[in-house]
């Protein structure tokens, strides 16, 4: 029997378009094949710095979301109750005219009565900029419940961060500590990393209470107590300080460690670093026994030591601080074993295979390079240790000073930036922190008024802080207020509970973006969904008018009264700026591009086209030109190429000049997308090989990336160990200064601003009872999965259609619980019940589950019964947006108290087999109605 | 009944190592993009928005935990589950209609849609899961190896692999010539000791796994010494050592340029 032919040559495409992918935050360039005008496959863009061919598991779904029958596709207008589902499809026109009257109003008489927030935006450098014009301060993306805590405790002692600032570098190391789940940001760097190392035989070591994903394929699990990582990190410190097994030339000539701190208790320079009068950091010198300029040519400063100076004055290295800091019996690994549930050997053996990979089995590559003070090294030096964290850091309330103590762990073994270190990728690194301070100050809020600053910023002293003269916070959800000094990020998890408390003070438009606010986006769901529908006496709603944009039929669209449809990720433009999260590579910056490859086939209208739009009708000054007409009539494509934030620094940093042949800095070139498009999307550039380690002090680099506008000017970026912005701070609680904290914060802040990192315990478990609540909570993101949107992809969802509470074997055991159960899970906040799943593989003092699947019946374009509404659940309903009240009645939020990120993985649970058996998960909520879909 | 070739000119197969594999899906869902609009096409979608999604899937991946001998801890595995194309595969030899089929040149197991009736018992005949029946279009759906692809001259030649190999991230997946001794794939798994599975079975799979490898968590580096309670003090003494020879701690290949700098 002859064997049937198979056609071998098929050719299912007329057409094969580049663009970015948008199923995730990782933004990897795509290929997207075409035929008859429908999309047919996704595939990775070999050429693309990102992900260089590969594509994981969402992004090939990408056509699923793309047609996703939860598709919103018309504007609509409010016509029932909130949530009743009620809407009428409206005009574009009508849509645009009806946000324009609402906007105005606000924007003629107070602008900050403006709410925008963006959630998972990727045009942060537009949406932060179109807030600015219009004179609110109140905008934030959706960093302050996601990273800032990475961010920020990076910026503030590094230059750079973890997260998506900087990446290990997987050609070179020998020995990667990977801390906290990571799945959900660089994914396909991540992954490919982690493949490169396992083929050269590196050692990966994973911090994490569950051992799933990457942790699975570690050659060491960790199963860390939640929240404690600081704690093992300081550890780790403390065994390396007592065999004097750091990197000594390093933090001499590189970091802040024997610049001097002034010790003067009780005075108003206590703890400040020792400057001359031009305001420069001095060092000691032995030979004058006087002081000299940090970083004089040739000067060998001690790096420990107290010294009393001529004028009675006495000082100490800022390194004897730290010192003695970590080599208390505090960090001892015999002292924190027991609570961050690694066995003080384990912790004393990974310190000496991290000085062992450092020191021992150094690594030089050819490549001769230049410091900041000239002296030159014939070859560059690694210690191939390498670390990343992300939100398993993050999202406690100990999170900032946890990921300094990494970063401090990391500068002490000499591996920043360095050959198989943790590396910068350009624009990183800045100045510590970098130099843009938030607007929104009292005075700077004004009717028809831009404000003369980006909402968003780094502060560095209380005279920065958004308050008034009595301390209260100026912004809706209290950044860079009291509460939260350094919320880079903003609060977005603030905001409505916020505003319909009117704390502290009402808004009369809130404005979202692809943000799902009332579900799984929120702590407090409960509450958050009150305060969305919460009326005033006169009948009117608490927060009077709520617009917002989706591209998707999610749970927050119910709640709102404008729907402005997006556009799905291929039918749109998008730059990947360098002025926003890039997507550069350690060996040189990169942006991109998304291209429409499509067009809409329904009535709706890219979001940023959107904003733009708006922004002409409303007469932003930016937005219009001279005679009152939009400035960017070709919508947000026209802004990505003409708009210029300085002279010759625009979104794209390709292309630029004439015909494209400049690049980073470069007048404003018409053919710029046209190029990029011709480059598959995207645009990188190597930085010069002299240049490429050690940035913060190579010479070369800083004069290159001030060339390119990465820098004002080429100056070294000194590690701060000891972080004197937070010690002004702390001198503010004891009284000193112009700006201080009202009584009732003092004490939090005198605490919280420690310059030196040090670890306590989360708030939420501080606060309630440990027997009461005796087990960890958290959640961690599937890797085929991002946010509400991955579970509710026809295809994805046939992979994970509903999440389990997953149990330790050994602890269900002790609690009568058996695989398959259905539990309850309470919090002091409130209770949930869902069904048990039991693993070895976890911390036994700990439950887990994937995050954002549990979904509200009738959302999503999903049908009666669906799984993820039916069986799935979340743990948002258990965490609350504030804590347990404090001394004083106060509730603060639930959140880191230095960046105000919010802190859900505190969250301290008790699980009981439930009464009820029935296979449902609870709360139910009403019912919605499936709005917009299906058209 | 139909009859398998004597021997085949190649042995194409696969490649997947589990001490790599983080259970990513990119593979599950970049063979269903693929397949659903190639000679496959299509993988159907029964009710995709319903409370019981069920859709036709080639490649599968499932999750396990498993105890290693002498370890009480489990290892999580992520096992990727697609046809292994055996040499003597039983989903073919008991196909009533000659559907299904092992190619002579390359190995491939293939499934005519023309002449499959749709009777499954090739999936009742493989212990492997590996054929799925697509309900709305009534025929058998299994892995082809992405015979549109491999040999395709539409793509470059680089990219003639199957779908998930292409996309897996971490290099998990590896095609090519498991009959050619000198292949990487052979060498890959003689290096690392890739097995069948279920060998007793007797149906010899081509696809191979490469096991993980065993962990690394004990000490193999020398201890570092505990402070006896004068930890600041030796501390002290290191950083006095640092600084009495400033240029000590200058190496070998730096040229320190400040005498004539301050000069």
């Amino acid at each position: 029997m002859s064997q049937p032919q198979v056609n071998t040559q098929l050719k299912t495409w007329d057409e094969i378009k580049t663009t970015t992918c948008y199923m995730c935050a990782c933004r990897c360039g795509i290929k997207v094949y075409l035929k008859d005008g429908g999309v047919t496959y996704i595939e990775g863009n070999k050429d693309h710095p990102v992900n260089k061919g590969v594509i994981c598991g969402k992004g090939a779904s990408g056509i699923m979301q793309h047609t996703s029958p939860s598709r919103l596709s018309k504007p609509l207008i409010r016509v029932g109750e909130r949530g009743s589902g009620e809407f009428r499809e409206i005009e574009w026109e009508e849509a645009l005219r009806t946000a324009t009257l609402w906007l105005s109003q606000v924007r003629n008489t107070d602008p900050k009565k403006l709410a925008f927030f963006t959630g998972r935006d990727q045009s942060q450098a537009l949406t932060g900029w179109w807030a600015s014009q219009f004179g609110t301060p109140n905008y934030a993306a959706h960093g302050g419940f996601c990273s800032v805590n990475m961010a920020a405790a990076g910026l503030y002692t590094y230059g750079g961060s973890f997260w998506e600032f900087g990446e290990p570098d997987w050609h070179h190391t020998k020995y990667f500590m990977l801390f906290g789940v990571a799945e959900d940001h660089a994914s396909n760097p991540i992954k490919t990393g982690l493949g490169k190392l396992k083929k050269r035989g590196a050692k990966i070591v994973a911090i994490n209470p569950v051992k799933t994903g990457y942790s699975a394929i570690a050659d060491e699990w960790i199963g860390i107590t939640p929240g404690t990582d600081g704690l093992f990190a300081g550890a780790l410190i403390h065994t390396l300080l007592e065999a004097q097994r750091i990197d000594g030339e390093y933090l001499l000539r590189f970091t802040n460690a024997p610049w001097l701190v002034i010790e003067n208790p009780g005075a108003a320079d206590d703890g400040l670093v020792l400057r001359n009068a031009a305001g420069t950091a001095l060092v000691y010198d032995p030979q004058t026994e006087g002081t000299k300029v940090a970083g004089t040519y040739g000067i060998n400063p001690p790096l420990m030591g107290r010294f009393t100076l001529a004028d009675g004055r006495k000082v100490v290295t800022s390194f004897t601080l730290v010192a003695e800091r970590f080599l208390s019996k505090d960090y001892a690994p015999e002292t924190v074993a027991a609570q961050c549930g690694v066995p003080a050997a384990t912790i004393r053996r990974i310190a000496a295979e991290l000085a062992h990979t450092a020191f021992e089995e150094t690594i030089e590559i050819d490549i001769p390079w230049t410091d900041y003070l000239g002296r030159q090294y014939e070859k560059t030096r690694g210690r191939p240790v390498a670390f990343h964290a992300m939100r398993g850091i993050s999202a406690h309330s100990n999170g900032f000073h946890t990921c300094r103590t990494i970063h401090l762990l990391q500068i002490m073994l000499g591996t920043i930036d360095c050959p198989g270190g943790t590396r910068y990728k350009p624009p990183f690194p800045k100045p510590i922190p970098p130099g843009v301070k938030p607007a929104g100050k009292p005075g700077q809020v004004k009717p028809l008024t831009p404000l003369p600053g980006p909402p968003l910023g780094f502060v560095t002293s209380p005279e920065d802080l958004l308050v008034d003269a009595h301390g209260t916070p100026q912004r809706i959800d209290k950044a860079y207020s009291w509460d939260a000094p350094l919320s880079a990020h903003g609060m977005m998890h603030m905001v409505i509970n916020n505003a319909a408390k009117g704390d502290p003070y009402p808004v009369d438009v809130l404005f979202m973006y692809m943000a799902n606010m009332s579900w799984n986006s929120a702590m407090n769901v409960p509450d958050t969904i009150s305060a969305l529908t919460a009326k005033r006496g006169d009948g009117e709603y608490v927060i009077p008018r709520i617009i917002y944009s989706d591209a998707y039929a999610s749970e927050m669209v119910h709640y709102a009264d404008l729907i402005l449809p997006d556009t799905t990720y291929l039918e749109r433009w998008d730059a990947i700026s360098l002025l926003d999260r890039p997507i550069s590579d350690a060996d040189g910056p990169a942006d991109s591009i998304r291209q429409p490859v499509v067009e809409p086939d329904r009535d709706v209208r890219p979001f940023q086209d959107v904003l733009l739009d708006l922004g002409a009708r409303l007469g932003l000054p930016a937005m219009v030109t001279q005679d009152g007409n939009p400035r960017y009539p070709g919508g947000y494509s026209d802004y990505l190429v003409n708009h210029e934030r300085a002279p010759g620094l625009g979104p794209l940093a390709g292309f630029r000049g004439p015909e494209g042949r400049m690049s980073g800095r470069g007048p404003v070139n018409p053919k710029q997308l046209e190029q990029y498009i011709a480059n598959g999307c995207h645009w990188f550039q190597e930085i010069p090989d002299r240049a490429k380690y050690y940035k913060h002090v190579n010479w070369d680099y800083l004069d290159w990336a001030t060339f390119m506008g990465f820098l004002a000017r080429p100056e070294p970026i000194i590690h701060q160990l000891y972080s004197e912005p937070l010690q002004k701070f702390r001198l503010a609680a004891r009284g000193f200064g112009a700006v201080m904290p009202p009584p009732e914060h003092r004490s939090r802040i005198e605490t919280y601003f420690d310059p030196i990192p040090f670890w306590y315990a989360p708030f939420e478990g501080e606060m309630v009872s440990a027997d009461e609540f005796p087990m960890h909570a958290i959640t961690q993101r599937p890797m085929a999965m991002y946010h509400a949107w991955g579970s509710q992809n026809t295809w994805l969802r046939q992979i994970l259609g509903r999440n389990w509470l997953y149990m330790h074997r050994k602890r269900a055991a002790k609690l009568g619980i058996a695989d398959g159960d259905w539990v309850t899970v309470t919090s002091h906040h409130g209770q949930i019940k869902c069904q048990a799943k039991l693993m070895d593989g976890q911390n036994e003092n700990t439950v887990w589950t994937w995050n954002a699947i549990g979904k509200r019946s009738g959302t999503w374009g999903l049908e009666q019964g669906a799984p993820e509404a039916k069986k799935g659940f979340l743990l948002n309903h258990l965490i609350s947006d504030l804590l347990p009240e404090r001394e004083g009645g106060y509730r603060y939020s639930n959140s880191d108290p230095v960046t105000g990120q919010a802190a859900w993985y505190d969250l301290k649970v008790r699980v009981e087999k439930a009464r009820d058996q029935s296979a449902e998960s609870k709360p139910q909520f009403g019912v919605l109605k499936n709005v917009g879909v299906g058209k | 009944m139909t009859s398998l070739p004597g021997t085949t000119q190649k042995k194409l197969g696969l490649v997947i190592d589990l001490d790599v594999c983080v259970g990513c899906q990119a593979c599950a869902t970049s063979c269903k993009e693929w397949n659903t609009q190639g000679v496959s096409a299509p993988l159907s979608d029964a009710k995709p928005r319903s409370a019981e999604p069920m859709g036709t899937w080639l490649n599968r991946i499932h999750g396990y935990e498993v105890h290693d001998e002498g370890r009480e801890d489990a290892r999580i595995v992520h096992f990727p589950r697609s046809c292994l194309h055996c040499e003597t595969p039983a989903c073919v030899t008991v196909c009533p209609t000659g559907a299904s089929y092992k190619r002579a040149e390359d190995g491939i197991v293939l499934v005519n849609p023309e002449t499959c009736i749709g009777c499954k018992l090739c999936s009742w005949a493989c212990p492997y899961g590996a054929r799925e029946y697509d309900a709305p279009t009534g025929v058998m759906k299994k892995c082809t190896l992405c015979v549109d692809r491999i040999y395709n001259e539409n793509f470059v030649e680089e990219d003639r692999v199957p779908a998930c190999v292409k996309a897996c991230p971490t290099g998990a997946r590896s095609f090519g010539d498991l009959g050619d001794a000198n292949s990487a794939v052979s060498q890959l798994v003689r290096e690392r000791g890739g097995y069948d599975l279920m060998p007793d079975m007797g149906y010899k799979p081509t696809n191979k796994y490469l096991p993980p490898r065993a962990r690394r968590d004990t000490a193999v580096v020398e201890a570092l010494p505990k402070s006896d309670g004068s930890a600041m003090e030796k501390l002290f003494a290191w950083a006095d050592k640092l600084m009495s020879a400033p240029k000590a701690s200058a190496r070998a290949n730096e040229s320190d340029l400040s005498d004539r700098l301050e000069g």
